[in-house]
């Protein structure tokens, strides 16, 4: 088990979401990145849908109750262990009493920290990812605070293994971080002006052709009250050929909605169910882990691509997971 | 097939869109697609969310199964789709306590429709009401039905926090934010009811087709049924 020492800025329990229930207009949630997410359960051989804690901006201090194999993933938020700074992307093994800290953000807004096992908490509604304005999932509904004790299940026969012979190996220092990581490609950078990709949205074509020019050739700033539910961008005001009212149908993961103010909002996990405002495009589902690590105050640009496209990428980001599973998963059986 | 067209909504959607006005055939016909997608339970379908005049259909994008895929899977299974005959309906009560702290924004709906605040309450709790459609919020009801001389437009400012279990006009709906969330509903009262029930398999009280009444309560009536 873990034990929170500080909570951080907004540090939660997620998983892939809470599927099935928007027909109830239960809010998804889920992780903000999901890729970095199953990159981080990959690394410590854990199912890419075990709960992972997403960690924002300011993280916790978490010291580890036992001994254990874990791994940080996504944004940089300076990761160390009792003050020596650890590498990201890779199964660290930690002793137990160990102290987890982050300090200041480096890249990119969230991390993703999964321990071998996988934290246990119960499921709601098919997910243990937490959704905070239900006060529901995760661990009680809420982020974690100082003094919560969080449970960590069984890890796999590999990991056990290993870890017994990493102990025995070495006993200096309270951790030992693999040499090791993925292949670069495999490694996102974040940096503080990016563009994502965008499929036209159910609305485009109600935009005057001032609005669809500016979208796709200036940079919007995401505004300081972004959260999970959305990124508020500012920028050029977007705005249709005519005014229209609309019926209110279901948006995604991605959607960019645009309200009357003409200050386009990019839906996230924590996102309605189902909006009435026009939506000029979609973030392509590859690059939504691009936009979850933006920081309030950073930039961001719009390219298009086509629908076809964005199912071509993201079937080559699935084999790209696979490939790294199926090795990693390898490496655990013969030894990390 | 009636006047059914397809679009996608990003990359691992498609929306099914039967018209563009809310009307009982559209309605109708959200129901019989819904319910045809439950009964067909297709494996690369992950989720499915029903709207006014859409059926958006989540799908599960392989290499073999993409949105030309879907799509045609979609027209064929729709093909001869026709509105769902009148199926029982269900009558859901919902004690109202009208006013007061609760209901901020009476007094501007009887102002704005030049009324009084108890012709408002006479109104809204006399209309035959039907719930259209279930979204934005865990368990919120978009009823429609309401009586157009009480109609009154959203804020201009939406407020940051509705306390749960708040009711509310837009428009020519009302409706019921079943948690508490920002919104810019005119607030006109409060149910003691939970509309959201988590711990239930069906974690919405209501659902699309559901009838409504709305009884208007005491605050004595309101405390007692809050209490137990």
């Amino acid at each position: 088990m873990i034990w929170i020492e500080k909570g951080g800025l907004q540090t939660t329990i997620q998983d892939l979401g809470r599927r099935g229930f928007q027909k109830y207009g239960v809010i998804a949630s889920g992780v903000m990145d999901p890729y970095a997410h199953r990159l981080a359960n990959i690394l410590v051989d854990n199912k890419e849908t075990d709960p992972t804690i997403e960690i924002t901006l300011m993280g916790p201090h978490i010291t580890f109750q036992n001994d254990c194999l874990f791994a940080l993933t996504g944004g940089d938020l300076s990761p160390s262990i009792d003050g020596l700074p650890i590498k990201m992307w890779r199964p660290i093994v930690v002793k137990k009493g160990s102290k987890l800290t982050f300090g200041k953000p480096v890249s990119g807004c969230r991390t993703y920290l999964a321990v071998a096992g996988g934290f246990i908490v119960s499921e709601v509604m098919g997910s243990k990812s937490t959704y905070l304005r239900a006060g529901i999932g995760g661990f009680e509904g809420r982020a974690l605070q100082k003094g919560d004790v969080v449970q960590v299940g069984e890890c796999s026969q590999y990991v056990k293994g290993n870890m017994k012979h990493l102990s025995k190996n070495e006993n200096k220092g309270s951790f030992i971080q693999m040499e090791w990581t993925l292949m670069a490609k495999a490694i996102p950078t974040y940096r503080p002006e990016t563009s994502v990709r965008i499929i036209d949205g159910r609305q485009a074509h109600l935009f005057n052709e001032k609005s669809k020019d500016v979208f796709f050739n200036h940079a919007f700033q995401a505004s300081s009250d972004s959260d999970r539910m959305g990124y508020r961008m500012k920028g050029p005001q977007l705005a249709l050929k005519e005014p229209k009212e609309l019926l209110s149908e279901a948006v995604s993961f991605g959607s960019i909605q645009v309200p009357p103010d003409g200050q386009p909002i990019i839906l996230m996990a924590d996102r309605q169910t189902t909006g009435g405002y026009p939506k000029i495009g979609q973030v392509a589902t590859v690059d939504l882990q691009k936009m979850s690590q933006l920081k309030p105050g950073e930039y961001l640009r719009f390219e298009r691509i086509s629908l076809e496209e964005a199912q071509h990428e993201l079937m080559k980001e699935r084999k790209l997971i696979e490939q790294l599973k199926q090795s990693i998963s390898l490496k655990f059986k013969e030894g990390i | 097939m009636m006047d059914i067209t397809f679009s996608p909504l990003g990359d691992e959607a498609i929306v099914i869109e039967v018209g563009y006005e809310i009307t009982k055939e559209a309605t109708n016909l959200v129901r019989s697609i819904m319910r045809q997608l439950e009964e067909a339970a297709i494996d690369t379908i992950v989720e499915v969310i029903p709207a006014f005049t859409t059926v958006t259909v989540f799908y599960e994008v392989t290499a073999q199964f993409k949105f030309k895929d879907i799509k045609n899977l979609l027209e064929k299974m729709l093909v001869e789709i026709t509105e769902s005959d009148t199926v029982a309906q269900r009558t859901i009560e919902i004690p109202v306590y009208y006013g007061g702290e609760y209901g901020p924004d009476l007094e501007f709906v009887a102002l704005h429709n030049k009324l009084t605040v108890e012709q408002v309450i006479e109104l809204h709790s006399n209309g035959t009401y039907e719930v259209n459609m279930i979204g934005f919020a865990p368990g919120f009801p978009f009823i429609g039905g309401m009586a157009e001389s009480i109609a009154t437009p959203r804020r201009s400012t939406p407020r940051l926090r509705i306390p749960e279990r708040t009711v509310g006009i837009a428009g020519m709906q009302t409706g019921v934010y079943p948690i508490e969330t920002p919104g810019g509903w005119q607030l006109i009262g409060r149910t003691p009811m939970d509309l959201f029930l988590p711990n239930e398999e069906i974690p919405s009280l209501l659902q699309a087709g559901d009838r409504i009444v709305f009884k208007p309560i005491s605050k004595a009536e309101y405390d007692q049924w809050e209490g137990e």
